[in-house]
């Protein structure tokens, strides 16, 4: 099976402004990955040129092997803009009607009770729009994304607008599409959400891939934080191989040991020292 | 396929507007407003011309219907304009269309959809103004135009272009500065018809050169020239004459082949749209 989404030196422009400065990435079936980087940094330009709305200004990407923006490309994809809007006079069933007929999905009544269902809107099938909360719209949305099978789906910062319980439903819903082997890139510069759910992490930062991989690639030890007698410190340049050792020596000198935890630096800490300044 | 379903959903969308409540309230105060007038024109006026070689029914009618034929080219034009305006830019600002375009469905399908969606509300809506106008001034003035079709026809291939003039705007143009621009547009075509006019009558011929320069430029205003024009096509005379001197002046019956360049120029608008829209990005 080809990848769910290969970009190749990736370049926008518009006019003098570089969104985008070449970038790789790759995003395999079924895999999870958070596309990370502070405001500006291209995150949503680069999702756009994939669902084929924004026309790249060079270089390659390719949605299960087909050029982004072909037919079959745009077939391939599910996409939750980061501002969107249905019309406010259409219900949440009559929105899945609409794009089931665009994407011409043989999904029918089923299709739409069980994206209904993943996203928690069954009691609201037949809410229209309008009455609809920002969450309900927001989750409207994902399962919009979802009609017609979609190989890969690309969600733009799909939980800005939602309250902690709504970022949570998003959550459990990103979780529960891994039994699906729907590939998934999430936006977001929202950190901890990002880490608690995806596989692999892409950094942009200014158009540029300043880093990916995979959460414990991107972070880092900073070593080993004992509780003694003496009180807390934190070892640094200590890895898990030489607790034992370091255990025995504490013992030897005649402390009382309470704990010891190996510490990573945090996603954060990775994000703002590789993005530098115009994180803050 | 997609275009029509795109059509229907753009046109639901303007029923639900309360655009159509709108236009059918001020639409029937303008009909009674023309029926009134109509009347008390044909009991207040005879024997104006003072000439008996003036077929004073035929100037009466004539004139009196040709303002009525300026409302409905007016009005279906308004109504064009409003149902386009913010077509493109105007639902990419508000988030509606980037779930669309991101679909399967060409870009073109979009664009066709909502021309058709403007021009069946519009083309329709002009025919059926027409019709009650020309009935009020049959029964009122007991005149009826030389040629009966040809206006209808004229007006509702104008509003065509209108609409896609208008849609052609929302690629680039935020709502409310398409809108003016393109009521701008509409104004300037009136004005070079109107200097064409006078040329005409009092032989100009750099007003004349203009009035044919603006009949290519902006076919939609040669055909409501040309649907004026056709009132009394077959009229001859002093009558004529007469006529030409009235509030709508000489219209003209424009170039042989207006109807054709008239529809490659709604063509070559409706390519443009597309070719623009295609490179859009949203
Ligand atoms: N339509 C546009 N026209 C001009 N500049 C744009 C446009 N869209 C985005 N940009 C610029 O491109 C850069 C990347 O924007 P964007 O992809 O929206 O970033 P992000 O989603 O990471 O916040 C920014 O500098 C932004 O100002
Ligand atoms: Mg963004």
């Amino acid at each position: 099976m080809p990848p769910a989404l290969t970009t190749r030196a990736l370049v926008k422009r518009y006019g003098r402004t570089t969104a985008l400065a070449g970038v790789d990435l790759e995003i395999a079936p079924g895999e999870l990955v958070g596309l990370l980087g502070p405001n500006g940094a291209g995150k949503s330009t680069l999702t756009k040129i994939v669902c084929g709305i924004v026309r790249s200004s060079g270089g390659e990407a390719k949605v299960c092997g087909a050029r982004a923006g072909s037919r079959s490309a745009r077939a391939a994809i599910g996409y939750l803009a980061e501002l969107f809007r249905f019309p406010d006079w259409l219900s949440a069933e009559e929105v899945l009607v609409l794009h089931q007929r665009l994407a011409s999905s043989r999904g029918g009544a089923d299709e739409r009770r069980d994206l209904l269902g993943l996203v928690g809107l069954t009691d609201a099938r037949r809410v229209r729009v309008s009455a609809m909360s920002k969450g309900m719209q927001q989750r409207l949305g994902v399962a919009q994304a979802l009609v017609g099978r979609p190989r890969l789906l690309l969600l733009d910062e799909p939980t800005s607008a939602l309250d902690p319980a709504g970022r949570r439903t998003v959550r459990e819903l990103l979780e529960r599409l891994r039994e699906r082997e729907i590939a998934v890139l999430l936006n977001s510069h929202l950190l901890s959400e990002v880490e608690l759910v995806c596989d692999r992490v892409a950094i942009l930062s200014h158009g540029r891939l300043v880093a990916a991989g995979a959460m414990n690639e991107l972070t880092r030890s900073r070593g080993l934080e004992v509780e003694t007698s003496a009180g807390v410190r934190l070892i640094e340049d200590v890895g898990r191989a030489q607790v034992p050792q370091l255990v025995r020596e504490l013992v030897a000198a005649g402390e009382d040991v309470f704990s010891v935890r190996l510490v990573r630096s945090t996603l954060e800490e990775a994000f703002l020292e590789l993005t530098g300044s115009d994180a803050a | 396929m997609n275009a029509a379903l795109v059509a229907v959903y753009a046109f639901r969308e303007t029923l639900r507007r309360r655009v159509f409540l709108a236009v059918l309230v001020l639409t029937t105060a303008f009909v009674a407003l023309y029926w009134l007038g109509a009347r008390f024109v044909f009991s207040k006026t005879s024997g104006f011309s003072g000439n008996p070689v003036v077929d004073e029914n035929v100037v009466r009618g004539a004139s009196v219907f040709g303002l009525a034929l300026f409302a409905t080219y007016f009005l279906g034009c308004v109504l064009a304009i409003f149902l386009t305006l913010g077509a493109i830019r105007g639902e990419a600002e508000r988030g509606l269309l980037q779930p669309l375009v991101a679909r399967p469905v060409g870009r073109s399908s979009l664009i066709g959809g909502r021309l058709l969606a403007a021009v069946l509300v519009c083309v329709p809506y002009v025919v059926v103004v027409y019709a009650i106008v020309l009935a009020i001034t049959r029964h009122t003035l007991h005149w009826a135009p030389d040629r009966q079709l040809e206006p209808m026809l004229a007006l509702m291939l104008a509003v065509t272009i209108i609409a896609a003039l208008s849609l052609l705007g929302s690629v680039f143009l935020a709502p409310i500065a398409n809108g003016i621009t393109v009521f701008m547009l509409l104004g300037i075509g009136m004005v070079a018809g109107l200097l064409g006019q006078i040329g005409v009558v009092m032989k100009i011929h750099s007003l004349e050169r203009i009035a044919e320069a603006s009949s290519w430029i902006a076919p939609f205003e040669a055909l409501y020239q040309r649907s004026l024009f056709a009132l009394t096509a077959e009229t001859s005379g002093v009558t004529k004459t007469v006529l030409s001197l009235g509030p709508f002046g000489g219209p003209q019956a424009g170039p042989s082949q207006l109807w054709l360049w008239s529809l490659g120029y709604l063509a070559l608008v409706t390519a443009a749209v597309l070719a623009a829209f295609a490179r859009l990005d949203l």
